[in-house]
């Protein structure tokens, strides 16, 4: 990208502390976000993916999780460039909410059930913007309407529960928008939705992100909503990225083994009917994640990998080169 | 017992369940008027959203909740008229695996100790031999005979799937419930699930009613599928038939939200607008009217019925000019 990205990682790397073992978590990742741009980290569970976001909002568990290297660059929308990672608890404050916004998966969890949805809404408007009550609450009733809330008057004065699990979701993205943020990290925003509220929420993300030209950190285990959202995609496993370019030349051509084997495991509709018929198995990815208290030498995939010879058990593979703009952590990718 | 009557077969099953709210309000209609069929050896999968009554349904099948009214019958046997002996044996001959592995596994129990549990409540031969049937069920999931005297805990969460399915077998079961079998398991877990499942069912000649909101995974599994919204059936079909030419219009739009995993397609779908209604208060008529793209005065006044649109396929629409106002199917 050629835009002054918004979020420029170089070499997070973050660890927890849990009984006194030392656990990488999120190994030297590098990864930049373009205004305007979504990419998607995409990985199964312990992959790092959702501790990446947590790194990159200041949201580690105290005590617990640490970012213990790595800079985290983050262009406010003022211009300047802060590094996340020096930022105090106080100053964070001014940033989480204002420069970045963020929705989870759990809207019942991000959403508090004593205030109306009106109320928090206008909260961040209120302390970022400094906007009266009345003001701050006209421009949550605004935000609602634009996220596709039906009635945003009467819903802006109701309470979470008597929203559904959609309306919900929708009402955290005008929470995250409130405050107009250069970033928006949505970690497995669909994933507690039925398929058919799912679709209408990515659609909601898209048309939000391209009015506003933010750019878009979107974490996710669900490849077809990668294919349907991403620009660019990286793909974590045992907390690295062992691959990383545009949608369309990744999932075209995948060039790391475990890339591959995730986009062949999933069973694709209208082509299972086809799979069956022949009697085939689903492709699949034999063994399962190491633990990342217990990550063996080298290639942390080696073990389950179809590629694998003696040099993966040596060393950690660095991220190769593969032209295109993208880019795999494999010594064989030429292979794949 | 011939090939030609169903192991299993519902009609007019419907489950009311009380108001939450200290007895007021109105009963919450989870099931309404079902009917179907599980044929010998056959794999029906029963897809749907929540609130569907997909996952009401598969444990009516499994004899663990009641029917507010409608008739169960496995093998001939009106299971509500069984004796307390019937009942019993009905628990081992219809067996359950659960959708989260970690909640379905007692964390006091060894892996033998889980797997025997039933052959114990049943009675069915020594010690030895349930510990004997334990090794083999546990070899048939591909997992080491150590893992008998090891705890859930031990296991990843794809291993203790295995193990739930293993509990299953080992009372030899003529059917098997699946609720949402893989949902709980990472992608590159899933597919070894669902390929030992399927393995199981033909090797063993199960028939299976398979429950799940993956209609990919149900695609792959099952021969016939029942779409249901609402509590109701929308449309019944042989797989190939449904997820090639659906024909109700739920069905399309259910397809078509389902994001594809190749960034070509991007687009051309058909977003359903609005949010699934509460099955305490559901709509008059067809209940899928209100987000229906192509709904008209007439789905409003009455609760349309089940019929047959091809051999074998059935739905629950009025319409019958979808193409050209619809998306069409999945298989290409």
């Amino acid at each position: 990208m050629d835009a002054q990205p918004i979020l420029d990682i170089a070499g997070l790397t973050t660890v927890f502390r849990i009984a006194k073992q030392r656990v990488v978590a999120v190994r030297d990742l590098n990864l930049t976000i373009a205004p305007a741009e979504t990419v998607a980290l995409v990985g199964e569970s312990g992959s790092g993916k959702s501790v990446t976001s947590l790194s990159i909002m200041g949201l580690l568990p105290k005590g617990v999780g640490e970012v213990e290297s790595g800079r985290l660059a983050l262009r406010r929308k003022s211009g300047d460039v802060v590094d996340l990672r020096g930022l105090s608890r106080e100053a964070f404050r001014g940033v989480r909410g204002n420069d970045i916004g963020m929705v989870f998966q759990e809207p019942l969890t991000s959403l508090n059930p004593v205030f109306t949805i009106g109320e928090q809404i206008a909260e961040p408007i209120r302390i970022h913007k400094g906007a009266s009550h009345a003001k701050a609450f006209a421009e949550a009733v605004g935000l609602l309407a634009g996220v596709g809330i039906p009635d945003p008057r009467r819903r802006a004065s109701q309470y979470p529960h008597e929203l559904s699990g959609g309306m919900r979701q929708r009402a955290t993205i005008a929470m995250a928008l409130a405050c107009d943020p250069a970033l928006l990290i949505a970690d497995e925003p669909t994933t507690a939705l039925d398929v058919t509220i799912q679709a209408q929420i990515l659609d909601l993300l898209k048309r939000m992100q391209s009015e506003r030209g933010m750019g878009m950190l979107f974490i996710t285990h669900n490849l077809g909503v990668v294919a349907e959202i991403a620009d660019r995609v990286a793909v974590m496993y045992a907390g690295s990225i062992v691959e990383t370019g545009s949608v369309a030349r990744v999932f075209s051509h995948p060039r790391h083994p475990y890339t591959e084997g995730l986009m062949r495991s999933a069973p694709r509709l209208g082509e299972a009917t086809v799979l069956k018929e022949a009697g085939t198995p689903l492709p699949t990815i034999a063994g399962s994640v190491p633990s990342l208290a217990n990550l063996p030498n080298g290639c942390p995939f080696a073990s389950r990998c179809g590629y694998r010879i003696d040099r993966c058990t040596e060393a950690l593979p660095a991220l190769a080169d593969t032209g295109h703009a993208q880019f795999s952590r494999c010594i064989r990718w030429q292979e794949v | 017992m011939t090939v030609n009557t169903p192991l299993l077969s519902v009609s007019a099953l419907s489950k009311h369940f009380p108001p939450v709210a200290f007895g007021r309000g109105p009963v919450v209609r989870a099931v309404e008027d079902v009917s179907f069929d599980v044929p010998h050896g056959q794999v029906v999968g029963l897809v749907g959203e929540s609130g569907s009554g997909k996952t009401t349904i598969a444990r009516m099948a499994a004899q663990l909740v009641a029917p507010t009214s409608g008739r169960i019958i496995f093998d001939g046997l009106d299971t509500a008229r069984a004796s307390r002996a019937e009942r019993r044996r009905l628990h081992a001959r219809i067996q359950y695996i659960f959708q989260d592995p970690f909640a379905s596994l007692s964390p006091r129990m060894t892996i033998g100790q889980i797997l025997t549990e039933g052959l114990d409540i049943q009675r069915i031969g020594t010690a030895n031999e349930r510990r004997e049937k334990a090794r083999s069920v546990l070899a048939s999931v591909d997992l080491p005979p150590d893992a008998l005297d090891r705890y859930a805990h031990e296991f990843s969460g794809g291993q203790r799937q295995r193990i739930g399915i293993a509990r299953a077998l080992a009372l030899e079961p003529e059917m098997i419930v699946a609720d949402e079998p893989v949902s709980a398991l990472d992608v590159s877990i899933q597919a070894q699930i669902i390929n030992l499942l399927r393995e199981l069912q033909i090797r063993l000649n199960l028939t299976m009613l398979f429950i799940a909101h993956d209609l990919a995974v149900v695609e792959y599994i099952a021969d016939t599928v029942i779409v249901l919204y609402l509590g109701r059936i929308m449309e019944k079909a042989p797989a190939r038939q449904l997820y090639s030419a659906p024909q109700h219009p739920y069905t399309r739009a259910l397809l078509s939200s389902v994001p594809s995993p190749d960034p070509t397609r991007r687009a051309n779908r058909q977003i359903l607008t609005g949010d699934i209604p509460s099955p305490a208060n559901p709509p008059s008529g067809c209940v899928f009217r209100t987000r229906c793209p192509v709904a008209i005065d007439a789905c409003a006044g009455i609760v349309p019925p089940l019929r047959e649109v091809a051999p074998g396929h059935f739905k629950a629409c009025i319409r019958d000019d979808l193409d050209g106002l619809m998306v069409q199917g999945a298989v290409r």
